[in-house]
């Protein structure tokens, strides 16, 4: 079979909701009904043969070819397979994914792999604000997967995040890793204010010493460990990093005592 | 078939008898080979065999830092017990005395088995709340923070129930120092077997027992046959050139493992020659009533 591919014609008119061009959502649906499905968002309406030329029809395999800022919710919840993004994509990409791949080759707007609960996102430009954060009203934000930036991230990147590894390569914005309640979050490239704000537990993992650091962090020497070259070690095998992030002994600061206090912000001493 | 003699080593037409076990494995790991040993000797100490020791264990192969999840040097350890709880049991009393407490030290599983014992799963509460778990590619660990930093150890590792305790064979010499260097020999070999251990002190026991014996409670005692001593008074199994007879016990992670390790140790014991070493190899067994797995020597000859 060959990939179930959608060729963007033109630059969107409106807002799209791809959340239902995935295998879960389209198993069931007759291939010739593919078109009709309605993605558009405003009053325009846009159906998928208005916007897409459709090939292929393996519907594990999907591939969006050619980008938009406007593609919102591409790839929500998908389960297993691989979907391709050749392009960039909007809000919400891979948000509450369980399973499979996605790869967008291009930018992603804010909330990409929000609520993630498994599987595998890599981003190789760079990725808006609220990476793998919750929306609002949601407890927590990335709960399991991996999410790999090639590029930078916004703000609160891993906001809330309880669960998984999160990987932004070129830096990121400001409150990275703020609230997490678990999980692990590397930046390479440095970071902006106050990574870790409110964190309750979790990891951050940077590559150089944070710029600022809420005044309720402390620090907590840089005995050897054990933890850190493991990560590293996994950093490189998974071809996420090409070179060891924190070395065999880094600095570490502990946090945010504002509240639980059991978080740790760690980087190469 | 009558015994066969191979470079003037007689082999005994006969078989070692062996068990099915359950074993697990782990990988220590510490800041330098001399610790990463340490750890992995003090915890497979007074682990010669079921009988007393609630399990049998030792170091199955020692491990380059380019093959330990953490990039240091580290030991793989085999531990074989009866039955599951008791291995569960040995192996976190073994793992919290031994290696959490051993300078420097990480546990990794070392084994993916039909089943997953516990391991930082459990020793995490020496944390006592500052326990952090971590989930790195698709592995579990605990960190327990610890007075020279942190102790990482995998949450879990696999159970193996393939698993073969038992095997053995006997090296006859006409005095103990040529048997205790035909037993060095073999041990020697059977240390580059992977996926087997030798468990008694230095891979060698000099009271290999029979089953029972005739005071009440022995589960084990002397195998009179094989004692040089006894051979004009009970019904030796020795002839007049054996003054000393050393038992290799092999326990290994699949029945192949074992018969690997038997063909390793019979062949170096074979290659020493009768001048320097043994003059005869024979094995333990019990009929062939008891043991799931047999070993004929035969089958075993380089």
């Amino acid at each position: 079979m060959k990939a179930l591919t959608f060729t963007l014609v033109a630059e969107p008119p409106e807002r799209l909701d791809l959340s239902l061009l995935t295998a879960e959502r389209l198993a069931g649906i007759e291939r010739r009904d593919f078109e009709k499905i309605q993605i558009g968002m405003s009053k325009h309406g846009s159906k998928v043969g208005d916007i897409f030329r459709i090939a292929g029809n393996d519907l594990l395999d999907i591939v969006f070819e050619g980008g938009s800022a406007r593609l919102d919710r591409v790839a929500e919840g998908m389960r297993g397979g691989s979907v391709r993004v050749v392009g960039n994509a909007g809000a919400q990409a891979g948000r509450a994914m369980r399973g499979g791949t996605l790869t967008i080759e291009g930018n992603a707007g804010p909330h990409a792999g929000s609520g993630m609960r498994g599987g595998r996102l890599e981003i190789t430009g760079n990725a808006g604000d609220h990476l793998g954060g919750p929306l609002a009203g949601e407890l927590a934000g990335m709960n399991g997967g991996v999410l790999i930036v090639r590029g930078k991230a916004g703000a609160f990147a891993a906001d809330r995040m309880r669960r998984g590894l999160i990987a932004v390569l070129k830096g990121s914005g400001d409150n990275a890793g703020s609230r997490m309640i678990a999980g692990t979050l590397v930046v390479a490239g440095g970071t902006g204010e106050m990574p870790g704000y409110l964190m309750r537990r979790g990891s951050i993992l940077l590559d150089r010493a944070p710029k600022s650091l809420s005044p309720s962090f402390v620090e907590c020497g840089a005995p050897e460990s054990v933890f850190a070259a493991v990560v590293d070690r996994h950093l490189i095998a998974d071809g996420i990093l090409k070179r060891p992030l924190l070395g065999n002994a880094p600095q570490k600061y502990g946090g945010d005592n504002a509240v639980l206090g059991m978080g740790e912000v760690l980087f190469p001493h | 078939m009558p015994n066969v003699s191979v470079n003037g080593i007689v082999i005994d037409d006969t078989f070692a008898e062996a068990f099915g076990m359950r074993a697990t494995a782990i990988i220590i790991t510490a800041p330098n080979r001399k610790w990463a040993r340490q750890a992995a000797i003090t915890m497979t100490g007074f682990a010669t065999s079921v009988i007393g020791c609630g399990c049998e264990a030792a170091i199955d192969v020692e491990l380059p830092p380019s093959a330990t999840p953490d990039g240091r040097p580290g030991c793989r350890v085999l531990i074989f017990a009866t039955g599951t709880d008791e291995l569960q049991k040995q192996l976190l009393n073994r793992v919290g005395q031994c290696v959490l407490t051993s300078p420097g030290s990480a546990c990794f599983a070392g084994l993916e088995g039909s089943a997953a014992l516990k391991l930082g799963s459990a020793l995490r509460y020496f944390g006592d709340g500052w326990q952090i778990s971590k989930k790195i590619g698709g592995r579990h660990f605990w960190r327990v923070p610890v007075m020279d930093g942190e102790f990482l150890c995998e949450a879990t590792t696999g159970l193996t129930k393939a698993a073969v305790g038992g095997g053995n064979f006997f090296v006859m010499a006409e005095s103990s120092a040529k048997a205790l260097l035909a037993a060095e020999a073999a041990v020697a070999a059977i240390g580059l077997a992977p996926g087997a251990i030798v468990p008694f002190p230095g891979g060698i026991a000099r009271s290999g027992s029979k089953i029972g014996g005739k005071y009440k409670g022995m589960i084990a005692s002397a195998n009179e046959a094989y004692a040089p001593t006894l051979r004009g008074v009970v019904r030796s199994e020795l002839g007049a050139d054996i003054n000393a007879v050393l038992e290799i016990v092999i326990d290994g992670e699949t029945n192949d493992a074992v018969a690997a390790a038997m063909k390793a140790g019979i062949k170096a014991v074979i290659e020493l020659g009768p001048q320097r070493g043994a003059v005869r190899i024979s094995a333990g067994n019990y009929g062939g009533k008891l043991g799931k797995f047999i070993y004929s020597l035969k089958d075993m000859l380089p």
